[in-house]
């Protein structure tokens, strides 16, 4: 039984520090009419949280967020669902403890 | 960019890469080491334990300088169920030693510390540097790497892929395959800022003495997981780690099972009042001895988590990635001592020596575990928790129930729950593996 965090994911990403590559967007979905069962996976998945479903019921992901964890590289980049890479050298998550 | 030709390029700067740069540097070895993060450690997450002796054949005199936090005196192993948990403890003066064998260190203080010996034996380091490509020639010999910076091909007479779990550019080249969802788990943790004071009285320690607790049972709701709290001097390490292929299959959330952990009754007074400074998720590679791929070929070698070797049983990965980069840093130094070219033949004597030491004699022997863990998830991740504890409190609580009437109930919900030949097979499963 998934419980509710007690805590919103939103808020636990302003505690860590960024450089956000404006535009060059290190992770893409691939268009799709019906998201794929693992697409749907990474709205739970993502310890990030940066998949959501937007209101025509496409996957999306804003990168932004991410830790560069490699979840959804693992889940879905095989399958063709997404495009997976790092950001650009220094940009993306900078982890003052890690 | 770097027009110059290199002995070796290292790429990552994480535990095994640092390891394989600074025992190549040493040795005289004209050596290029490259990290996508701002500097050493910017990247990286651990829980994080230092195990002295591997660290000690690196740099001997580690102790004088290098960023410890505490030396751990302290191992408790809790099996939890909802409000209660079953523990072993273990503590013992003799880890209050001159030189202590196990420490919790903050990884990205760490990796900078030894980055910068990296640095002092000489080699360059360039950090903000992603490597984009491996460069193979016609005959998929690699060659040289090509990273996001102007210009960006550099060549070498060798490679080292030290470049973590995602391990992006060995599946580009197809020297391996992507990590797989049930041989990996996904990690989140916390930073508990507290005082120093408060620390050590709510973990009993003094000095800098420090303690590890490691959790499995309900918190991660049936699938293969783990929680873990590390003592640091000022601060907590806190986190939980399952499968992705379970968070795939059960739709939990990562930050879900963290906040349940958090909010466990025998959790949160531990960080009761803390600042939590940081949040942070990470791959760990739990396919163990199995999912070892290729660990050479023309032109490179691969160590540490991006060639699996983590033993996920014990906890240990950054030692394993420290001991594999020194381990291939001096293979490739002994190669190029006899004037021998970086082939996969000369370079299988990384392999060799490998499988000489405790890396891969200690992933051999549970080579069937991880596998074990999997298949009978819910039995050992929540089964089991449950049971144990509804046991323990049967058994402590006196309410005038005779004690053999109490032994009598407590073996029959076991079977209840998992059948005597249930119970006989897990047994004997769990014997087999762990022989
Ligand atoms: C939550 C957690 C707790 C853990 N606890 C422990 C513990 O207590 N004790 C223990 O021994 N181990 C522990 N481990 C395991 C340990 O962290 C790893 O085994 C270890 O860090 C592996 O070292 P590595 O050098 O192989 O990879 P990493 O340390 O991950 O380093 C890889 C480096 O390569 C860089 N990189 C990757 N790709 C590129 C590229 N294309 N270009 C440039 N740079 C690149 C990355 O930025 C990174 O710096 C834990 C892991 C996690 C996630
Ligand atoms: S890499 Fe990790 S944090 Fe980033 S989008 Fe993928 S799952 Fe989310």
């Amino acid at each position: 039984m998934p419980s509710e965090p007690s805590q919103r994911v939103e808020d636990k990403l302003f505690y860590n520090r960024y450089l956000v590559d404006s535009g060059r967007a290190h992770i893409k979905v691939r268009p799709h009419t019906t998201p794929s069962s693992r697409l749907l996976s990474m709205l739970k998945a993502c310890p990030a949280r940066c998949y959501e479903l937007n209101d025509k019921g496409h996957v999306e992901v804003t990168v932004d967020g991410c830790i560069e964890c490699g979840t959804c590289r693992v889940i879905c980049e095989e399958s063709g669902d997404i495009e997976w890479s790092y950001p650009r050298g220094g940009y993306g998550v900078l982890f003052k403890f890690g | 960019m770097i027009q110059e030709r290199f002995d070796a390029i290292v790429v990552g700067a994480g535990m095994g890469g640092n390891a394989a740069a600074l025992t190549m540097a040493e040795r005289g070895l004209k050596v290029l080491q490259l990290e996508r993060g701002e500097y050493s450690g910017s990247k990286n997450v651990q829980g994080a334990i230092l195990y002295a002796d591997m660290l000690e054949k690196l740099i001997p005199n580690f102790r004088e300088d290098a960023p410890l936090e505490r030396h751990l005196v302290e191992q408790r192993f809790w099996i939890l169920d909802e409000r209660s948990h079953t523990g072993i403890h273990y503590r013992s003066d003799d880890f209050n030693e001159e030189k202590p064998n196990r420490y919790t260190i903050i990884r990205a203080q760490f990796d900078k510390w030894l980055s910068q010996k990296v640095r002092d034996a000489g080699a360059t380091v360039l950090c903000e540097t992603t490597v984009t490509e491996l460069l193979q020639d016609s005959h998929g010999r690699v060659v040289g790497v090509r990273t996001d910076r102007d210009g960006g091909e550099i060549h070498a007479d060798v490679v080292v892929l030290a470049e973590g779990v995602n391990g992006v550019l060995g599946t580009g080249a197809g020297l391996r395959g992507r990590p797989k969802p049930d041989k990996v788990a996904l990690a989140v943790k916390e930073m508990h800022f507290l005082s120093r004071e408060t620390i050590d009285a709510r973990f009993n320690l003094k000095g800098d003495e420090g303690l590890v607790i490691e959790a499995v049972g309900t918190i991660s709701r049936g699938m293969t997981g783990m929680g873990f709290i590390y003592s640091n001097k000022e601060c907590i390490s806190l986190g939980i780690g399952c499968l992705v292929a379970d968070f795939q299959r059960t739709g939990e959330t990562p930050y879900g099972l963290l906040e349940g952990f958090k909010r466990h009754p025998s959790v949160a007074p531990l960080i009761e009042g803390s600042e939590v400074k940081e949040y942070s998720a990470h791959l760990i590679p739990e396919g163990g001895y199995r999912a070892i791929p290729q660990l050479c070929g023309e032109g490179w070698v691969v160590v540490g988590d991006a060639a699996q070797l983590n033993n996920a049983i014990h906890r240990e990965g950054s030692n394993l990635a420290m001991t594999s980069g020194r381990i291939a840093a001096e293979a490739i130094c002994l190669i190029r001592s006899r004037k021998d070219p970086m082939t996969a033949k000369n370079l299988s004597l990384y392999k060799k020596m490998l499988t000489d030491s405790f890396v891969i004699k200690d992933l051999k022997k549970y080579k069937d575990m991880p596998a074990l863990m999997h298949t009978h998830s819910q039995n050992f991740f929540l089964t089991y928790p449950q049971l144990f504890s509804k046991a323990m409190q049967d058994y402590v609580r006196v309410d005038g129930t005779p004690k053999l009437e109490k032994e009598k109930l407590m073996l029959s919900s076991f079977i209840k729950a998992r059948s005597w030949s249930g119970l006989f097979s897990d047994a004997l499963r769990i014997a087999r593996a762990w022989r």
